[in-house]
Order: C-alpha cells, then sequence, then structure tokens
C-alpha cells in the first residue's frame, strides 16, 4: 500500500475543514478564532508542500515558506489588535465588536 | 509499510489533535493541542521529503507563534466558560457547513488527476542529489529574491505593527534623562550666599 497525493489532499481537506468549524463553533473567543486560522493555513501549507513533492517540483514548498511568513505576521498583528481591544473594552467576545459599525 | 504506518498515525494525530484544538474548553488546552497538530503536521512533511518545511514549521509556529498565543491567553483575564454559551447555538449550522464543505473538497479531490505534465514545464524540478534545504536556498536565493525580500518587509511591518498597537505610554513614571542630567550647569544649580550671622538664609 503506498501512499500517494490523495491521502495528503485528503488530510488537509479535513483540516481545512476543522479550521472553519472552529470559527463556527467559537463565535465568541477570539483567541480560537485565531488558532483556527492557523489551522487552515497548516492545511494550505500541507497541500502546498503535498503537490510540490508528488509533482516533483520545487516551487511549492517555497511558497509554503511565504504562506508561514504571512501566517507569523498574521498571529503577531491579531493578537496585537486583541490586547488592545481587552485593554479597551475589558472583553473579547466578537459578538459585542461593533465599534465600527455606521 | 512503515511508511504508510507512520503516514496514518501522523494523520490520525493531526487530525484529532485539528479537532481538540478547536472543541477545548479551555484556551490554555487549545494551543497545546495545537502544538501537537503542528508537530504532527511536520512529521508529514518529513515524510514527502519537505525536511526544511517540517523543521521551519516546528521553529517558527511551536517556538514563536504558540507561545504568542500562550502569553495572551495567560495574560488576559477572561472567562473563557462563559465565552463557551454560544457554542451549542451555533454547532448544528455549523457542522452541516462544515460536513458541506468536506464533502464538495472531496468531490474535488475525486474528479481532479495529475494529467501529463511534461518535465520541462516544471518550474524547479526536483534533484534528488540536492539536499532539500539547500535546493530550496538556490531557488530561494536567486529565482525569487524579490519574493523573499518583500517577505521579510512583510515581517517587519507585523513587527512594527504589533509594538505601536500594543506600546503604551505610562503617564507618572520618574524615569532617568541623561541629556537633562548633562545640560545641568553648576550656576543654574547652585547659589552663593553670603548669610548674616544669627539671620540664617532665605531658600
Amino acid at each position: 500500500m503506498t501512499i500517494g497525493l490523495v491521502h495528503y489532499l485528503v488530510v488537509a481537506a479535513i483540516l481545512f475543514t476543522m479550521g472553519v468549524l472552529g470559527i463556527f463553533l467559537n463565535r465568541k473567543n477570539l483567541i480560537v478564532i485565531l488558532m483556527a486560522i492557523e489551522l487552515i493555513l497548516l492545511a494550505v501549507n500541507i497541500n502546498l508542500v503535498a503537490f510540490s513533492a508528488f509533482l516533483n517540483d520545487l516551487v511549492g514548498q517555497v511558497f509554503a515558506m511565504f504562506v508561514l511568513t504571512v501566517a507569523a505576521g498574521e498571529a503577531a498583528i491579531g493578537l496585537a489588535i486583541l490586547v488592545i481591544y481587552f485593554r479597551g473594552r475589558g472583553t473579547i467576545a466578537v459578538d459585542d465588536v461593533n465599534r465600527m459599525k455606521g | 509499510m512503515i511508511q504508510a504506518l507512520a503516514f496514518y498515525l501522523f494523520a490520525f494525530v493531526v487530525v484529532l489533535s485539528g479537532a481538540m484544538t478547536i472543541a477545548s474548553r479551555n484556551p490554555v488546552h487549545s494551543v497545546m493541542w495545537l502544538i501537537l497538530a503542528f508537530f504532527n503536521a511536520a512529521g508529514l512533511m518529513i515524510l514527502v521529503g519537505a525536511e526544511f518545511i517540517a523543521m521551519l514549521l516546528v521553529i517558527v509556529y511551536v517556538g514563536a507563534v504558540a507561545v504568542l498565543f500562550l502569553f495572551v491567553v495567560m495574560m488576559l483575564d477572561i472567562d473563557f466558560a462563559e465565552m463557551r454559551a454560544g457554542v451549542a447555538r451555533y454547532f448544528g449550522i455549523g457542522l452541516a457547513l462544515a460536513v458541506a464543505l468536506a464533502a464538495e473538497v472531496m468531490i474535488a479531490i475525486g474528479a481532479w488527476s495529475t494529467g501529463p505534465i511534461q518535465l520541462a514545464r516544471r518550474a524547479a524540478p526536483i534533484d534528488a542529489r540536492v539536499p532539500n534545504i539547500q535546493a530550496i536556498g538556490n531557488l530561494l536565493y536567486t529565482r525569487y529574491l524579490f519574493v523573499f525580500e518583500a517577505a521579510g518587509l512583510v515581517l517587519l511591518v507585523a513587527m512594527i505593527g504589533a509594538i505601536v498597537l500594543t506600546h503604551r505610554q505610562r503617564g507618572g513614571v520618574k524615569a532617568q534623562n541623561i541629556s537633562r542630567q548633562n545640560a545641568r550647569r553648576p550656576q543654574d544649580a547652585t547659589r552663593n550666599t553670603r548669610p548674616v550671622v544669627g539671620q540664617g538664609v532665605e531658600l
């Protein structure tokens, strides 16, 4: 039994779905939503690396690195916004975030 | 055989820890499960020969991002039990949407086939004699040099942004001002007086 590309794609698809489900389930908790976004980006990275390996082309791994860079920056900025939001309001519930509503 | 076994082990644990990440009651446990998910994803990537990305995943995610999450979770004083209140309400529609999304992706994977891709059309074919890290370095510092620089710029902007956002000026802190100390002259700081005996000085 050999492990093919489809196996990796299925794992990445399940992980991606987990991330989306996490955003739906934890509608109030911004920290877990950020973690769910990290899961989604991890699934994307698994896809990129799997395609890169099985199609014998290295560019996918290079771009997985760029996705990693963007994910790290996104986590830093997201958590910084979270911290200053908590400092101002004393809560991180997403339902209460309506300050930018017109 | 051993490869298939390792794949199923890593895949099972990564899916399990992904599920526990979104299902844990305590966000600290969520971060721990997230770390486990990243470790096992790194294992999956090692299985296909992408050692550099796997090590990067462990170093960047487990070493930096997960610790950042932990810091923030422990720094904020939040009643997390109250936050779980809406889970039951959104569970049905969330699960329905997730199942629909998963089914769509599975159908897409089932219908997709690689097709006969010509070797000449590949941007950077993998050479088995060159180690993975060396091959990525060769590609990254030549063809993708400017994209690499742009990635560094993204990190710089993220760092500056995070510092600017979270930095706050505290009032009422007594700090040493060295330039003011150095600019102070004896004639500004001292005063010669000739007090009359018995009268004292006016300060």
